[in-house]
């Protein structure tokens, strides 16, 4: 038998860095190099096809680079205009789509966990579905106030965000007890709040008129066609402190999987910590799907995937799962805008499409591996 | 660390009344009792997993609740009783959780040292790469052990709060592990061990508390605490007391046909 150290043990040999963490550590960087690609490719995708050398090219310009690469002007004003922003904004909602369904299914300690499963998205819809329905009466309202012209435009999807926060913040109280939030009397809580969400936003659907309906429709389908630098900058400020934050509370969510009880002996603060993820979550899940409408799948599949590929370490799942969501969505939306040109497929169509066969495989998998 | 006049109640069920223990560095207390007796309920309340209802536990003299977290858990660990695991960790990869509250982003290669020689210590070294969940119950449970030693491997005056550390274990780590706590006692480790084998706790323990319905009915050294009587009260069980003919340590020996 060995024998422990009498002393704090003081001989040590250098480890070697264990073959998952390598491996974890390249897929990363393997992600952000394809992430990349796939933006070039992406913002030279479309009617007007621009090959990668333009893109970049328009791009080091932008940057007040010269180079050598050459593009026309009407290339510049294309990609300048419409794509790029396009392009940043699948990869900002896809990143903290992937990173929100990580961060997730740590806390809930459960891999089918999901943002939508909390009542975030429930809650979006609800004040978006109100808002459109309403429309005429709300807009004459919020355009009667002072100084408030132009806000139309941000009705809705700041209607979804305070649908999204009163949700959130509506599981969370119901669920608390003593003090203490119970993450499984949660889960069922946010159950049933997206039961009661999706009946309200029945009710409001039941009401609508023909055009309205289409709206609704189409919002819930999700559509990144309203992509412009404003957008871009809308959309920022909520999502910097989620991307910047929740990459960082692998270690929290790693010792969460033993129970929070074993967490707290390890010196990890639990209340401020569940407080934190779902805070930031909600910023990030509110603030997409506001802009983007519900993305389905997305936020549930991505930390999936790259659990299996990559091990399930948080310190990497994270991260990783704000690259991943960034690419699938992307693609998503690249082929959504040239699959059937000039026309374009709702985005939340193609993401259940793929992601729902590919959910299936992984469950027939795991359920072979355990018999 | 020291609890006194500890009681929990739920409703108007006490499951503990009055119990007070004082855990000095460089002993291993045994607390024993038979199914339902309180002893999980003691060591949930000495690890502040639970609140008392009344009395209060110290550690280092400062109330267990005014510590903060961080700097608790790199001098205190706590073993349960159940583990639970919700992702599947290489076995290193868990024990690694027990370095977390010593390393901010990466760990650094002292911590993966530290894993190593916590993962041999319990004889998992060989099994490092695994992943827990296929682990059998014994070696989940010594994994386990080595998390929480690899969490205060090099602490000064170090606290171990063990729940039925032997649980599933075989002969052979039932002793070995027994042995690592005796070790980390001669380091000036204070344990606290919820133990069901008496002869075990007669073997290694410093000092034996004894609950019977929630009360301690005995504390002291094993001599002390393992009498016929004592053990009838607790147990509803007669036993013949012998002495081990080499090592000298008490042997309880039940008398099968009062059963």
């Amino acid at each position: 038998m060995p024998a422990i150290a009498e002393k704090p043990i003081a001989t040590l040999t250098p480890a070697a860095l264990p073959t998952r963490e390598r491996r974890a550590r390249m897929l990363l960087v393997a992600l952000t190099v394809l992430l990349v690609v796939a933006m070039l490719i992406g913002a030279g995708a479309g009617a007007l096809r621009v090959p990668v050398a333009s893109v970049l090219g328009v791009l080091l310009h932008k940057l007040g680079l010269s180079t050598s690469l050459a593009f026309e002007p009407q290339q510049e004003a294309v990609i300048w205009a419409i794509r790029l922003p396009r392009v940043l904004l699948a990869v900002l909602v896809g990143a903290a789509l992937g990173l929100a369904g990580a961060a997730m299914q740590g806390l809930f300690r459960n891999p089918l966990a999901d943002p939508s499963l909390l009542g975030i998205s429930a809650g979006a819809s609800l004040a978006a579905v109100a808002v459109i329905v309403l429309e005429e009466k709300l807009l004459k309202m919020v355009s009667a106030l002072p100084g408030a012209g132009g806000a139309g435009a941000y009705v809705l999807p700041l209607a979804a965000f305070a649908g999204a926060c009163v949700a959130t913040v509506f599981v969370y109280r119901v669920s608390r007890r003593s003090g203490r939030v119970l993450v499984s009397t949660m889960l069922l809580v946010g159950i049933a709040t997206n039961g009661l969400a999706g009946a309200i936003t029945g009710l409001f659907t039941y009401a609508a008129t023909d055009a309205q309906l289409r709206s609704i429709t189409f919002w819930g389908l999700g559509s990144l066609g309203g992509a412009t630098w404003p957008t871009i900058a809308t959309l920022v400020p909520f999502l910097v402190l989620p991307l910047l934050l929740l990459p960082r509370l692998g270690k929290a969510l790693n010792l969460l999987a033993l129970g929070e009880e074993q967490a707290a002996h390890l010196g990890l603060p639990v209340a401020r910590i569940k407080w934190q993820v779902i805070g930031l979550t909600t910023l990030a899940v509110g603030a997409s799907v506001a802009m983007v409408g519900t993305i389905g799948f997305l936020g549930f599949l991505v930390p999936h995937v790259l659990r299996l590929l990559g091990g399930p370490d948080h310190r990497f799942v994270l991260a990783a799962s704000a690259l991943g969501g960034a690419l699938v969505l992307l693609l998503a939306d690249t082929l959504a805008r040239t699959a059937v040109a000039p026309a374009e497929l709702p985005i939340g169509i193609l993401t259940a499409l793929l992601g729902a066969p590919v959910f299936l495989w992984i469950v027939m998998r795991n359920a072979t591996k355990m018999s | 660390m020291q609890a006194i006049n500890l009681t929990y109640q739920v409703g108007s069920k006490k499951l503990l009344q009055n119990v007070a223990l004082t855990a000095r560095p460089g002993e291993l207390i045994a607390v024993v009792g038979a199914n339902g007796a309180g002893k999980s309920t003691l060591l949930k309340l000495l690890s502040g997993d639970l609140r008392a209802s009344a009395g209060e536990v110290l550690f280092e003299d400062k109330s267990l609740a005014a510590w903060p977290p961080a700097a608790l858990a790199r001098r205190r660990a706590v073993l349960a009783q159940q583990h639970t695991l919700a992702l599947a960790f290489q076995v290193r990869e868990l024990v690694l959780l027990g370095r977390y509250p010593h390393f901010g982003g990466q760990p650094t290669a002292h911590d993966w040292a530290v894993v190593a020689a916590a993962l041999d210590l319990v004889d998992l070294g060989h099994l490092a790469e695994r992943e827990y969940p296929t682990l059998s119950g014994g070696e989940q449970q010594r994994a386990q052990l080595a998390r929480v030693l690899a969490q205060v491997w090099e602490a000064e005056g170090g606290f171990l709060l063990l729940d039925e550390p032997l649980t599933g274990l075989d002969l052979r780590h039932q002793h070995q592990t027994l042995a690592v706590v005796r070790q980390l006692t001669r380091r000036g480790f204070g344990v606290v061990a919820v133990l069901h084998d008496l002869n075990l706790a007669a073997q290694y323990a410093n000092q034996v508390l004894l609950l019977h319905r929630g009360r301690a009915v005995a504390s002291g050294p094993p001599a002390q605490v393992f009498t016929p009587e004592y053990i009838h009260l607790a147990f509803g069980i007669e036993v013949d007391l012998l002495t081990h003919p080499s090592l000298g340590y008490p042997l309880i020996v039940p008398t099968v046909s009062t059963l």
